[in-house]
């Protein structure tokens, strides 16, 4: 599903030139839960965008589902991300005003989904991400920092993507809150079959994905299947 | 992205923040309905102006004594003044020059009319039978002089229905009536039908006296004022001019028209300067709006970078979720011109006011034409395209990943 072939990226700023990941190489197949960890400026923010599709490489192959995507253009990119990945943020990225619903059909408007399909892909997502209908209907900037997140989860599940990247989305919120919205993906994970990649500094975080992807200073440290694997406690009671 | 949901899309950022959409739109309001009131006002006048020329008679050249000058620039002190054209060369021009339809010599002064204790000052123009052809005037009641009461120096008037109002009372029937012009009586034989119009140069208030009996009774000389010619067309109006000028030179024996002891106005010279001189008013009252619709303009463009710099995070998020550039460029834009277009519509509306206050307040004509509304609004779509492509490129320009990590 994802391989990576000696993937370097390197940002250039006048006659600096600073590399950031210096060859990294790594598989990841259906339905793995995985973990980047590393300290900040390990470069595994970069490994993210260019797993995402917001960045492109300096030099490696990135194949995404058969498709090398390492050296496309941004609207292609662009059409990478709309159909095949969902991405989790640590600061939500909420539409503010807007309510859960819009919130989450947006990705529809740009895979251009009809509107009769949207409500219903809508709700198969809310349901996933674990928030309860009656919120459905408030404005994103009413609801609680657990809930905003499980909005952004289910934003990220709208479209069924082959890939969610979750990026520190355990940053904003507190262990309790966080423990919470880390059983979700595990449920979206071990439930629903999908494929998710955990980008965090936090061992504790990292430890509740099935394999760890230790990089420091922009290399593999450590690729290690998780044995000794944290469970969430998983209910709704997200306040 | 599908038509339908750049609207919707549109509309949910529009009225975000109300307020400032409808703060931003009143700069459009405003620059559009300047335009409009303003051109509808310049229009107005000049549609006024021209009707007023045209309804003195159609196709009418007028010979008058004085010094030949440019077209439409002749000095009226001299007019009337000066004694040089006579009977005899009216009736030289309708021997002589063809193409004419009718021609009417007149004389014409100011005098003090007085009937039965009431008393007015107008306009007593001597001319002949066909002066009605020449000078679009119409009978309401009784008939205008006649060829006989010209050759019998008959003491007839035809009243001008406002003058008829003054002398006798609104609508009084006067006809048979007698009136008293410098100590001469006559006799009220017909009443014009009024051509509307007011103030300077009211052409309802007017007596018509035969030109034969103005020139004994009233002028005491042979003189005439002025002859007024109607050519058959339009375009035999030049070749009329050409001839009448020809013979009058030749008859005055002049042999340099700069010297000519007359001066021949051509009516489409007269309301071709009219034009000219309304039209560049028109323009200078549409750039005073259009001032303002600039500024409106660039209210947009400042509103729309706030925006994009506002929405950067926002803009993110739907690059990471797949909006491509085009897709952020059509949105921005799709924004501006709503702003526009519906500062446009709301603008016409209030331009269309303004010109109805105009017209009620101040009593000054005017017109809205469907070219100015669909210029209005041509320009106001364009404004709102020029002036949101730059933020909008902005906007679609920014890098997803610095987007999303915008404080």
């Amino acid at each position: 599903m994802i391989r990576c072939e000696n993937i370097t990226k390197t940002y250039v700023n006048g006659d600096v030139e600073t590399p950031v990941l210096k060859g990294i190489s790594f598989e990841i197949k259906s339905g793995e839960f995985v973990a980047i960890m590393g300290p900040s400026g390990s470069g595994k923010s970069t490994l993210m965008h260019i797993l995402g599709a917001l960045d492109t490489v300096t030099s490696g192959t990135y194949v995404l589902d058969g498709r090398d995507v390492s050296k496309l253009s941004d609207d292609e990119l662009a059409d990478v991300r709309r159909d095949k990945i969902g991405f989790v943020f640590q600061s939500f990225n909420l539409l503010s005003r807007a309510t859960v619903l819009r919130n989450v059909m947006l990705p529809l408007i740009y895979a251009e989904v009809p509107k009769a399909k949207r409500i219903i892909q809508a709700h198969h997502a809310l349901n996933a991400a674990g928030l309860d209908s009656d919120r459905w209907t408030h404005l994103s900037n009413q609801l609680s920092g657990g809930q905003m997140q499980r909005v952004a989860i289910a934003r990220a599940l709208v479209n069924s993507p082959s890939i969610i990247f979750a990026d520190e989305p355990t940053g904003n919120l507190d262990s309790k809150t966080g423990e919470i919205v880390l059983g979700t993906f595990q449920e979206l994970n071990r439930k629903h079959n999908h494929t998710i990649i955990l980008i965090t500094h936090e061992p504790y975080v990292a430890e509740h994905a099935d394999r760890i992807i230790h990089i420091v200073d922009g290399a593999i440290l450590e690729d290690k299947k998780n044995i000794h694997k944290r469970v969430a406690h998983t209910h709704n009671a997200i306040t | 992205m599908k038509i339908s949901d750049l609207i919707e899309e549109t509309y949910f950022s529009l009225t975000v923040n109300k307020v400032r959409t409808g703060l931003t739109m009143l700069g459009i309001v405003i620059g559009i309905g300047s335009v409009i009131g303003m051109v509808s006002i310049g229009q107005g006048a000049q549609g006024s102006i021209e009707s007023r020329i045209q309804s003195i008679g159609s196709n009418l050249i007028i010979v008058s004594p004085g010094t030949q000058r440019g077209a439409g620039v002749q000095v009226s002190s001299g007019r009337g003044s000066a004694q040089t054209l006579t009977q005899e060369d009216a009736d030289a021009i309708t021997k002589n020059v063809t193409l004419v339809k009718a021609i009417a010599p007149e004389v014409s002064r100011r005098y003090q009319i007085t009937a039965k204790g009431t008393n007015t000052n107008t306009q007593v123009i001597g001319t002949v039978s066909r002066y009605p052809d020449v000078r679009n005037i119409e009978i309401d009641t009784g008939s205008f002089i006649t060829d006989q009461q010209v050759s019998s120096l008959a003491r007839v008037v035809v009243l001008g229905p406002t003058t008829r109002d003054d002398l006798f009372g609104v609508g009084a029937e006067a006809i048979g009536q007698s009136v008293r012009i410098n100590k001469v009586d006559f006799k009220v034989i017909g009443i014009t039908k009024s051509k509307g119009g007011s103030g300077f140069g009211n052409q309802d208030d007017m007596a018509f006296v035969p030109l034969s009996t103005a020139q004994r009774f009233l002028a005491g000389d042979i003189y005439v004022t002025s002859i007024s010619i109607a050519a058959q067309d339009q375009t035999s109006m030049g070749d009329v001019q050409q001839q009448v000028t020809d013979l009058l030179l030749q008859r005055h024996k002049i042999s340099d028209p700069q010297l000519a002891d007359f001066s021949v106005l051509n009516q489409a010279d007269i309301v071709a300067t009219a034009s000219s001189v309304t039209g560049i008013f028109t323009i200078l009252l549409g750039a005073i709006g259009g001032i303002s619709l600039l500024v409106g303009g660039i209210g947009i463009m400042n509103m729309m970078l706030t925006t994009v710099t506002e929405r950067t995070r926002e803009i993110g998020l739907r690059k990471a979720i797949g909006a491509k550039k085009i897709d952020i460029t059509i949105q921005f834009i799709t924004e501006s011109v709503a702003l526009t277009f519906l500062g446009g519509i709301v603008g016409v509306l209030f331009g269309w006011f303004l010109a109805f206050l105009t017209t009620q307040l101040a009593g000054i004509p005017t017109s809205i034409s469907s070219g100015s509304v669909m210029l209005a609004f041509g320009v106001s779509a364009g404004i709102g395209i020029i002036f949101g492509y730059y933020p909008a490129r902005r906007a679609a320009s920014l890098n997803p990943i610095e987007a999303l990590r915008y404080e």
